[in-house]
């Protein structure tokens, strides 16, 4: 048990391998445990990219289809919608050219879509989680502002979107509806949860 | 207790928690001062690898009971969504699995070197005694994880186990029909077992294993020579043949680690199945309780004890040959737990007890692997006559130990440590 | 003492050499292999269009079996999914409802997920292979490894018809009477689509599928096993310097 002969330099360096070594270890049995978080093989095929299919959509109407248990309207706006949501400018809005990152960039601007006629929305109030109503019909009586363009409106607390979206000023809500997604294997189906190819 | 002249911000803050909690004092009682014997062998290692595979199968546990379904609707499917669809499922799972049998054989072997060094003996007899316990609701944990993965294997082995309290005269029926709570093994059977597998045993298995520990730094380890270090001191009152075991186990223990982490990683990965005995093939059938797989074995730790009660074949006293079988296998572990009284030699280790006590030995372990091997395989007239030698042996390796003990003429110990 | 106690180790440990054998039926050995991707396809191919009518496999996913087998999407939904309700993420669920199979075969088809791992792959080519005509039973054949089964050999337009052939080697009233299935053999008498080779192959293939579907995260294992124990053999080697270091005091 005498330290005598200890060679301190080559202990170090071993306790240092080791330790080193072991730590490498602990991070690699971590990895399993840790990845089994992910959301499994069932969850990613319930969160898969749905198809919706828009051939009877008609003019001014909303269509809910559900994709990873969120609704996401798809709504076909009419040349009358669309120059009333385009008139609507900053005084109203607090992100008129959608500039946050609310939406896959191929989905960016005003209208906050590929094709201005059909607009693509997650249902999903931005402020605490309601469904919002759907009120395209302009100056309804029951959202509780003048002017009113057309749009959504939430009954839980009384946040106002127009019909692109986005969101209006001083409501509770701080961004703009969430665009998921989407794209257009044709010119009546419309596939949300996936990007298109070379987006 | 402010200390002006803090040298360094770490001694400071280890002295703010000891001033709180007796954390330098338990890891000096504990590792750092705790002095073992130099001479451990390798039968030494297999005591901190229990605790290895202790915590292996609490956390792949814990992770399991996340994806599982304990319902006789779900429970199969979910094994399989946890194998297939849940991210390293099949890993955790395998670990958990393979970790059972991992257990039983650290266990076993743990056990043994106890029976080789007389590890049992006075001033041991209450670390022997919390093992055992370790060793009994170890079996009960075992015994009740099988079922949950409602294959065939898991629900008739479970039928067959329970079926052994049925056995007790009197209150037997009535037992079984309790512990299953219901008139066969069903969900509701499933969810009460899911209960105790994860939650209750998983708590007095880990309590155990701390008064195990508490009990063994009391009187200090025992050693192959089997002689107490504590005997002879050095001036500062230290064991002249004791090692601090921080740095020296914890060092040689990183080694049997490394080790019995290699084989049992191979196992994991080429073996999951482990020839049939840690995963058994019906078991790949979901639970079907109007069909019975042509051959039930339970999973290999339990097969010596289940050796004996097929073994007992006959009726004595008017008690019928099922209750007898019941009989001798709580005996066969009961016995266990009365060791320490049983062995009445001068001496604890076998290298200096007689020639009688080795070849006890030797023959009890001979007949308790074959015991395991013939409770694998279905029963036959040569093999139940081979179960039954078996099984005698064993019993006279307990019950004869007063006298052979006593008898034998023992060699002299020596006053310090060997090799 | 000591080399006793190491032989007794060595006993401790179980071997896999008791595992409970079949029922004396001589099976016909293959192994699979993982590795072999076209074969894994064919196999895949030949279980949707001729197994998975009555068949499902609970338990795998399409979308799986195409990232282990390494076929795209876009074929495997042309090819392989027949069904409208199942989708490239869903399971490989039969077409044929429980109802249905319950009044058509009394009892449903199992559920083959777990097939390779239950019987075990041998079992599975051997019964694939040793179907023969048996004009008593209902579906007019039986099988030489599952007595009175109750599947008919749906891959006789490939396979042929076979018939069983005993040799009368100690006279024909015992052969007769005797269940012995191991001196009687299996000849083609009516040939199908595939010769017996091309037969046999294409079993070979559909058993190394089941062999798949039963464990498909042994392709996962066997990709990091190698890296995990070189690991944990470098760590003991250094483990071993660092004991050794310190044990110097000791000794």
């Amino acid at each position: 048990m005498a330290d005598s002969g200890v060679n301190k330099g080559r202990r170090r360096f071993l306790v240092g391998a080791t330790s080193v070594v072991g730590a490498i270890g602990a991070v690699g049995v971590a990895i399993p445990f840790v990845a089994s978080w992910q959301p499994s093989a069932r969850a990613r095929a319930a969160g898969a990219p749905v198809q919706a299919d828009i051939s009877k959509l008609e003019p001014g109407q909303r269509m809910t289809v559900e994709w990873r248990g969120r609704p996401v309207w798809v709504v076909y706006r009419t040349p009358e919608m669309i120059e009333r949501t385009e008139s609507l400018g900053d005084g109203i809005l607090a992100d008129p050219q959608s500039a946050r990152p609310q939406q896959p960039d191929y989905a960016a601007g005003p209208m906050r879509s590929i094709r201005p006629e059909i607009g693509v929305l997650v249902g999903i109030c931005t402020h605490l989680g309601c469904s919002p109503l759907y009120k395209p019909e302009p100056n309804a009586e029951d959202v509780g502002a003048e002017d009113w363009p057309g749009g959504f409106f939430c009954p839980c607390h009384g946040s106002r979107f127009d019909l692109a979206g986005r969101v209006f000023r001083n409501v509770p809500a701080p961004t703009n509806l969430e665009v998921p997604p989407y794209h257009f294997v044709s010119d009546t189906v419309v596939v949300v949860g996936e990007d298109g190819e070379g987006a | 207790m402010a200390n002006p002249h803090k040298a360094k911000a770490e001694r400071g803050l280890m002295r703010w928690v000891d001033d709180r909690f007796p954390a330098t004092q338990l890891w000096r009682d504990h590792l750092s001062e705790y002095y073992a014997p130099r001479n451990f062998n390798f039968w030494y290692f297999f005591g901190s690898l229990a605790l290895l595979v202790l915590v292996n199968q609490i956390l792949t546990g814990v992770w399991l009971t996340m994806s599982f379904n304990p319902s006789a609707e779900g429970a199969f499917a979910s094994v399989e969504y946890i194998m297939r669809d849940v991210e390293y499922g099949w890993l955790i799972r395998y670990m958990h699995s393979t970790g059972a049998s991992a257990f039983f054989v650290v266990v076993y072997l743990h056990m043994f070197r106890g029976l080789l060094y007389g590890s049992y003996k006075a001033p041991r007899e209450l670390v022997w005694i919390f093992g055992m316990a370790i060793y009994l609701a170890l079996m009960a944990e075992a015994f009740m994880g099988y079922l949950l993965p409602w294959g065939q294997m898991s629900y008739w082995g479970a039928q067959v186990i329970i079926s052994l309290f049925s056995a007790i005269p009197g209150i037997g029926p009535g037992l079984a029909e309790w512990i299953r709570g219901d008139y066969l093994i069903s969900g509701i059977t499933l969810n009460r077992f899911f209960a105790l597998h994860v939650v209750a045993l998983p708590i007095v298995i880990l309590a155990l294993v701390v008064l195990h520990i508490i009990a063994l730094h009391e009187v200090g380890s025992n050693n192959p020579d089997g002689i107490e270090i504590k005997d002879r001191k050095d001036e500062a009152g230290k064991p002249l043949d004791g090692i601090p075991f921080h740095p020296y186990y914890t060092v040689k223990d990183i080694v049997g680690v490394a080790v019995f982490l290699f084989v049992f990683c191979v196992v994991i990965f080429y073996f999951p199945e482990g020839g049939g005995y840690f995963l058994e093939t019906p078991n790949f059938e979901p639970a079907n309780q109007l069909k019975t797989p042509d051959h039930i074995a339970p999973v290999w730790y339990f097969t010596p004890f289940y050796a004996i009660l097929r073994a007992i074949t006959f009726s004595v006293f008017g008690l019928d040959a099922k209750f007898l079988g019941v009989l001798f296998m709580g005996a066969a572990i009961g016995l266990l737990f009365v060791l320490p009284w049983l062995d009445r030699s001068p001496v604890r280790s076998m290298r200096y007890k007689g020639w009688i006590s080795k070849v006890m030995l030797a023959l009890f372990a001979v007949s308790f692997v074959t015991l395991g091997v013939l409770g694998v395989l279905p029963p036959t007239g040569t093999r139940t006559a081979i179960a039954q030698v078996c099984a005698v042996v064993y019993f006279a390796y307990f019950l004869l130990m007063p006298v052979y003990t006593r008898l034998e003429k023992t060699k002299p110990v020596p006053e310090r440590v060997t090799g | 003492m000591k080399k006793q106690l190491i032989a007794l180790l060595f006993l401790l440990v179980p071997t896999g050499v008791l595992a409970a054998g079949g029922e004396g039926v001589h099976l016909q050995h293959m192994s699979p292999d993982l590795a072999d991707k076209p074969s894994l396809q064919r196999g895949m191919k030949l279980y949707v269009n001729y197994c998975m009518g009555c068949h499902s496999l609970e338990y795998q996913r399409f979308s799986r079996a195409a990232e282990d087998l390494g076929m795209p999407e876009d074929l495997v939904v042309d090819n392989l999914i027949f069904s409208p309700e199942l989708g490239f993420n869903d399971q490989m669920h039969r077409a044929m409802s429980a109802a249905d199979a319950e009044t058509w075969f009394g009892q449903p088809p199992p559920d083959l997920t777990l097939e390779a791992r239950l019987r075990g792959t041998d079992w599975i080519y051997s019964y694939l292979l040793g179907f023969y005509r048996d004009p008593e039973r209902p579906t007019g054949v039986d099988n030489m490894v599952f007595p009175s089964v109750g599947m008919p050999n749906v891959l006789e337009p490939l396979q042929g018809v076979q018939e069983r052939v005993c040799a009368a080697e100690e006279g024909d009233a015992e052969a007769h009477s005797g269940e012995e299935g191991s001196s009687c053999n299996l000849e083609l008498v009516s040939p199908g689509q595939m010769t017996e080779e091309e037969f046999e192959e294409a079993v070979y293939d559909l058993t190394n599928f089941l062999a798949y579907v039963g464990e498909p995260s042994k392709l996962q294992a066997q990709a990091l096993a190698p890296k995990v124990l070189i690991f944990l053999f470098i760590f003991g080697v250094i483990a071993y310097l660092l004991k050794r270091e310190y044990w110097r005091d000791i000794h």
